[in-house]
């Protein structure tokens, strides 16, 4: 699992900023990135133990170029815990209601196989409606 | 032992004839061979992977990657990019959500594309507890730009022609505020505040904006800090929202450590610095001069205006104060200019609002659209609708200072002005929405509870006021109500907004007089029939069995913790009305619709 953080740097310029940009960029390129909102509607309804699922799940498998990341709150506070994956062509997945046990199977088939599940995809939750 | 194995489907249901799927088998040998690998990866036939539509199928393991509609041609790319160098071919992965036609993302969902993200843009999307994350996405680009190409007028100039208004509720142009402040830079000291004490009952937008992407307000708060020639700021932030605190907390401190708050930010000489200050959670902290008096450390009251803080605010110092939303859209503001953001919106209200919805609505959450959006779109298309087929009946926004909007204003274009046309506000963007088991006496009640709670105390219009008030309406709701009522509760009620000291009070009455607007027939209901159309009030409530209907089944006397229904086996039971505490768990458990509310 790749780590990224910030520079001890001071920033006094405009391509300061722009070097901080193209690092994160380069960091990032290839990558896949996972994030679990972890605001205060993704915590209280469990997203903390689907964050750590998912972290064990990627240390177990050693998978190399993956990011896993706490964000806030993407609005569908309903479907909490929300977990999303971009892979690195920038496709976007949005899995819903997730679980720690979802959360795993998502790293080992998704993440590890490459195959998106369908069954745990805001699409699928809105349809069971 | 081999490192990896080609498992090729053999399924007799697949669209493959045995004769192909052979020669695909075949051909992964052949490459493989070509490639090297015979001796670390194995090629097996093996039994149906059940994804037959999408066949031939291959699966590789240990990996456990599926690659479907798989060719004799694609066998060389398979091997050259998958099993030699590791990179999966990404055009033949099996997508469930493709094979299925699922909504992968939240991208393609109604829900999202009726949205326009500008002050959530990064919320969900970012680390925001990575610095690094909101520079990637053009953070500290518009206070570089401020800083180093814009004078500070230029600055007001470009906030005041957007068009931008206070999100937290009046909706003053926010330009303006800054212009009246702008006077004697650098001659007096003078203060940034952030209103971020968030307290309506349902509203959760500051919350998540400060959680999600803390520095789009730090960084806004500098440049406003520029705009008016203030060195420092603060934060005003309820201790209720730990996680919010804790994230604001992280960013000033990975914010200072770049140099991006503190002495000469871009060398340009500008000095800025922002302080937190943990708000108790009283409600009336949420008006501007309270909110002032509790950061000074006094009891948070609220104080008479003019002067305003433009003029005299903290400290007795030029102060601006303004919203967490309202500060998250500056910075696309400075960025994309003052045209781009007033070209969104309708004609006095530009940009975009945030909404907390709530209530009787399929898709809670946080929804942001551009201004002039109808009530039907963001209930019907964004929310998803009423749940369990009910039928829509109002919606309340403003929290307890607003109003509800009916049924026949659904398609009311929402802006600042429309909403104070039929009797609302916007408020700080809480939007509760009610179906046709609401009873709007009630509501109007809930919010007054919550503001008779809620007043400071320093007034008598507002403290004793609206404490009468609620006793008019509990009187109602309880079967006591004359029509008499009616017309002392509208009297007690403009009383009560004209002598209020400040906005708590001001419009505190506004839930009242609002639904008597709209559902004058509702009270008139309670008070002359003592019946309460939605069911909710209980006094009003009586509670009866069918005999025809009633098998005897006893399930009611079981489940009835009052002990209130008499009857044997197999006979018609009866409620004992002077025992019935009107609970209703006799009508949840009955299985054969005999209970009666009436």
């Amino acid at each position: 699992m790749k780590k990224v953080g910030m520079d001890a740097v001071k920033i006094r310029s405009g391509s300061d900023l722009e070097n901080i940009r193209r690092k994160m960029n380069d960091r990032t390129a290839g990558c896949t990135r996972i994030v679990v909102g972890l605001g205060t509607c993704g915590q209280a309804a469990g997203a903390q133990q689907v964050y750590d699922a998912i972290r064990q799940e990627i240390e177990t498998l050693h998978l190399q170029d993956v990011i896993l990341e706490a964000t806030g709150c993407v609005g569908i506070c309903q479907f909490e815990p929300v977990v999303e994956v971009y892979s690195p062509d920038h496709v976007r997945t949005t899995y819903v209601r997730m679980t720690p046990e979802r959360g795993a199977r998502m790293v080992q088939q998704h993440i590890q196989g490459g195959n998106p599940l369908a069954e745990f995809t805001i699409g699928a939750a809105q349809n069971r409606r | 032992m081999y490192r990896s194995y080609v498992m090729v489907c053999g399924g007799p249901n697949c669209a493959l004839s045995v004769e192909k799927q052979g020669k695909l088998a075949e051909e992964f040998e052949i490459q493989i061979k070509m490639a090297g690998l015979r001796k670390e990866v194995q090629v097996m036939k093996g039994g149906c992977l059940g994804l037959c539509s999408s066949g031939p199928n291959v699966a590789i393991f240990p990996e456990g990657t599926i690659y479907s509609h798989v060719q004799t041609q694609d066998v060389a790319e398979i091997v050259s990019e998958h099993l030699l160098k590791g990179r999966r071919v990404s055009r033949l992965l099996y997508d469930e959500n493709e094979a299925t036609s699922t909504q992968r993302s939240l991208e393609e969902t109604a829900f999202y594309q009726k949205q326009l993200r500008i002050a959530l843009r990064n919320c969900g999307v970012i680390d925001p507890q990575n610095i690094d994350e909101y520079i990637a996405r053009d953070g500290y680009a518009a206070l570089e730009k401020v800083l180093t190409t814009m004078t500070p007028d230029q600055v007001i100039e470009t906030v005041l022609a957007s068009g931008l208004r206070g999100r937290g509720g009046a909706g003053f142009p926010t330009g303006l505020k800054w212009k009246f402040a702008s006077g004697n830079r650098g001659k007096v000291q003078k203060y940034v505040c952030c209103n971020a004490d968030e307290g309506d009952p349902g509203a959760f937008m500051d919350r998540s904006v400060l959680e999600g992407d803390p520095h789009s307000v730090i960084e806004a708060m500098a440049i406003a800090g520029y705009a008016i020639g203030a060195d420092h700021g603060y934060v005003y932030v309820r201790a209720e929202y730990p996680i919010a605190v804790k994230h604001l907390q992280i960013a000033l401190d990975q914010a200072r450590s770049y140099g991006l708050l503190g002495e000469n930010i871009f060398g340009s000489g500008f000095h800025f610095d922002l302080e937190i200050k943990l708000g108790a959670g009283a409600f009336v902290c949420g008006e501007e001069t309270a909110l002032m008096t509790s950061i000074e450390g006094k009891r948070g009251e609220p104080r008479p205006r003019p002067p305003f803080p433009a003029v005299k605010g903290l400290f007795q110092q030029p102060t601006i104060l303004n919203n967490v939303e309202t500060y998250a859209n500056i910075c696309p503001i400075i960025l994309k200019g003052a045209e781009w953001f007033s070209s969104i919106g309708s004609e006095k209200s530009k940009g975009t609002k945030v909404f907390a919805l709530g209530g009787k609505i399929k898709n809670t959450g946080l929804v942001e659209v551009p201004m002039g959006t109808t009530l039907r779109t963001i209930i019907e298309e964004i929310g998803g609708g009423i749940p369990n087929g009910k039928k829509f009946k109002a919606a309340q926004t403003g929290g307890p200072s607003g109003g509800c909007i009916p049924a026949e204003h659904i398609d009311t274009p929402i802006d600042y002005d429309n909403l104070a046309s039929i009797g609302t506000m916007m408020g700080s963007g809480g939007l509760i929405v009610m179906d046709e088991d609401t009873c709007m006496v009630d509501i109007a009640k809930f919010f007054l509870e919550f503001t008779v709670d809620e007043s400071c105390g320093k007034c008598t219009p507002c403290r004793v006021g609206t404490k009468r008030l609620l006793e008019l309406l509990n009187k109602i709701t309880e079967g006591r109500g004359t029509m008499e009522d009616l017309d002392r509760i509208e009297e007690l009620a403009s009383f009560i907004k004209e002598n209020s000291l400040c906005g708590l009070g001001q419009t505190a009455p506004n839930p009242v007089l609002s639904t008597l607007r709209y559902f004058r027939d509702e009270y008139v209901e309670h008070i002359e029939h003592k019946h309460c159309p939605a069911g909710v009030c209980k006094a009003l409530l009586t509670y009866s069995i069918d005999p025809v209907k009633c098998r005897g089944c006893t399930i009611c006397a079981q489940n009835c913790p009052a002990g209130a229904i008499i009857g044997s086996a197999k006979n018609p039971h009866k409620i004992d009305v002077n025992k019935c505490i009107k609970c209703g768990s006799c009508l949840e458990k009955c299985r054969f619709g005999a209970i009666q509310r009436g």
